[in-house]
């Protein structure tokens, strides 16, 4: 470990350690903690679970589950725009699956993964509740409705901007 | 100086996501740059999809209805004066309260969303709100446990089971510790009445949890959101604020005399939270696996503590069977579904949409009268009932009434109300094949029949597609299907037969193309 990779995780630490004090070192609030986490640092970082770990007063192990068992915890960073494209059924009356491979052919990327430039990660979600204006999206926490690669790409250069 | 002009446009999160914001900003910048004076108030939605964003604006206490108003409409809608319909602008729809698809329906639960601005606490219990909680709070538990009972409610959130009864056993469990968890973990694809309801009348469904606190003496509720759910969770927790500034959540809830808190919690992406037992596990911060039963929740729920745990629309009715009496409510529905069931019209639908009727209403009165057919004009093909989980139904099951009897003797199920319509060009093998890959998605693992079941049931499916020993494999995939039913612990195995084998049943066709097509070769 670097000295620059040292100081980071040590600032990643002392963001948990007050993040688990806010929930009052609740164990049962490891999901909120999780979610604070991710919404200040963009992902679970590695280097988090222990310090959770010594503060929800659990084992390392029973930490690295719950962070593995649920879709919305990153281990790495995603893009800077994320799209989240629902792949359900309801999406799927309406032809996502087809706009789904639209967009990753497009932006040369595979569904699940981030393009190489970091800008962009496509990802699939399984309902977002826009059930009657199918496809649904959502472009870094924006709605898109009736969602067609035209609109999708607008909200793209929307979250750019 | 006369009052200003009240214009209304939706925050629910279907309305943002074709451009409400943008719709809302174009009206205030139009009004100043006019010198008019309005009002915006956004209010949740009225549930008329196609139409939103759909702009209100009212007049001598009357709300007329412009929609779908894109930013770009907004000059020339400023220009005609928001006339009247009939009056020549195109977007001019009437009063709100006049439109078929409102007037023809009876909302009990949703009275209230896209009816007012879902934070204003003066007009919600202007409107009816506190009426039922107030009730409430003067009554015995076993009263309140009573009235719901009789009322007939089942549970919404897709198994029916009756309210009142489960609220019995957590009542007589002994005093101490108790919860009541809501599940807002609403991920059947094709259902969206608890995001429109949690997003534009919160105070209600805090109102239902705040007496089910009362009726068995529990001093904590949970809210479990899922996470696809930002705008929701924003709007619950300042729902929750404004409660507690209020008073009526706190050491002396409402005046009662009695403790009662409400707390939010995000799900992560886990549709197997939508299960009681994983999202008791969630909500202790640990892994979403399903719980074996017995013990029940109601007996060893939360922290192993006696819990109620209901779904949004259960506990959001509550509230008005407290006011208007259980008499009223179950003088809605038919034989042992009482009241009225929020349907959610989705999926390949012309007028998709929240639609609240009595139980007992037709399938086709829903997908032809409200919905108007599909969206892209071709033949009606399938529908899916109940959600991911569900049977798919055919034209031969159009005038099936909507109860939890009439469909079950149809090999279907209801579910949370969900209604997912899908057009003549739906592949119904790829669709079974989607259940098992959904269920192989979700599994929470623990047990066998659902974990190893789903990865074998989409492999036997692909093969089918491949026209590969069709017979055969078929044959095997309805003896898989027995398996997961008999052997599963929760739904999730237990139910993904159901699209499977639905499809399978009505549409076999569909499971012979591939076989058909490697004999041409």
């Amino acid at each position: 470990m670097n000295a620059h990779q040292e100081s980071e995780s040590d600032e990643v630490e002392a963001l948990v350690v007050d993040m688990c004090r806010q929930h009052d070192n609740a164990p049962a609030a490891l999901l909120e903690i999780l979610h604070d986490i991710q919404d200040a640092v963009g992902h679970v970082p590695q280097s988090s679970l222990a310090a959770i770990a010594d503060a929800l007063n659990l084992s390392r192990a029973e930490v690295h589950g719950v962070v593995s068992f649920y879709h919305d915890f990153r281990a790495a960073p995603a893009g800077t725009v994320t799209v989240k494209v629902c792949r359900a059924e309801a999406c799927q009356s309406m032809g996502a699956l087809t706009l789904i491979e639209d967009l990753c052919r497009r932006h040369g990327v595979t569904l699940g993964e981030t393009s190489a430039d970091k800008g962009l990660t496509i990802e699939p979600i399984y309902c977002l509740g826009n059930c009657a204006l199918s496809p649904a999206a959502l472009v870094n926490g924006k709605p898109v409705g009736r969602a067609d690669v035209e609109r999708v790409d607008g909200a793209i250069r929307e979250a750019r901007s | 100086m006369s009052a200003p002009l009240t214009i209304y446009v939706p925050r629910d999160s279907a309305a943002l996501s074709v451009g409400a914001d943008a719709t809302a900003a174009a009206i205030g910048r139009e009004a100043a740059a006019r010198g008019i004076d309005i009002k915006i108030i956004r209010n949740g939605s009225r549930g008329m999809f196609w139409l939103e964003p759909l702009v209100e604006v009212a007049r001598d206490g009357v709300r007329h209805a412009f929609g779908p108003v894109a930013a770009a409409d907004v000059g020339a809608l400023f220009d005609a004066g928001f006339p009247g319909a009939g009056n020549g602008h195109p977007l001019s729809l009437g009063p709100t309260e006049e439109l078929d698809y409102l007037a023809n329906q009876e909302r009990l639960t949703f009275a209230r969303v896209g009816v007012i601005d879902p934070l204003d606490l003066a007009e919600y219990e202007a409107l009816g709100g506190l009426e039922g909680l107030r009730r409430a709070a003067a009554m015995k538990g076993a009263e309140i446990v009573e009235a719901v009972t009789a009322s007939g409610l089942r549970g919404r959130g897709g198994a029916g089971f009756p309210t009142g009864i489960k609220w019995k056993t957590v009542g007589e469990q002994p005093e101490g510790r108790k919860y009541v968890c809501c599940n807002a973990d609403e991920g059947d694809s094709g259902t969206f009445a608890d995001r429109m309801l949690m997003e534009g009348d919160p105070f209600m469904l805090l109102e239902g949890m705040a007496i089910a606190g009362f009726a068995v003496g529990a001093q904590e509720g949970y809210v479990y959101i899922r996470s696809e759910y930002p705008h929701a969770i924003a709007t619950m927790r300042e729902a929750v604020r404004l409660w507690e500034d209020a008073g009526l959540l706190g050491d002396d809830a409402a005046g009662s005399g009695r403790p009662f808190r409400i707390f939010i919690r995000r799900g992560a992406g886990a549709y197997i939270c939508g299960e009681e037992s994983s999202m008791l596990e969630s909500l202790e911060g640990r892994r979403g696996t399903v719980r074996s039963k017995p013990p029940i929740p109601a007996i060893a729920g939360l922290h192993g503590r006696p819990t109620v745990v209901n779904n949004v629309l259960s506990l959001a009715t509550v509230p008005v069977i407290l006011a208007k009496g259980a008499d009223f409510y179950k003088d809605y529905g038919q034989g042992k579904s009482l009241g009225t069931q929020p349907f959610q019209l989705a999926g390949n639908i012309k007028r998709g949409g929240l639609v609240e009727k009595a139980f007992g209403v037709s399938l086709r009165t829903l997908v032809e009268d409200f919905g108007g057919g599909t969206a892209t004009g071709r033949p009606f093909r399938a529908a899916q009932l109940g959600g991911p989980l569900g049977a798919y139904v055919g034209i031969g099951h159009l005038d099936v009434p909507m109860t939890y009897e009439a469909l079950a003797e149809a090999d279907a199920m209801l579910g949370h109300g969900g209604v997912v319509l899908f057009d003549e060009t739906v592949d119904m093998a790829g669709m079974a094949r989607f259940a098992f890959e959904f269920c192989q998605i979700e599994s929470c693992g623990k047990c066998t029949p659902c974990r190893i079941g789903a990865v074998r049931g989409k492999e036997t499916v692909e093969k089918i597609l491949r026209g590969e020993d069709v017979a055969r494999n078929i044959a095997l995939v309805e003896d898989l299907c027995d398996v997961m039913t008999d052997g599963s612990l929760c739904a999730m195995g237990g139910l993904t037969p159901m699209p499977v084998l639905s499809a399978i049943r009505l549409f076999p066709e569909d499971f012979d193309k591939g076989r058909v097509a490697a004999a041409a070769e």
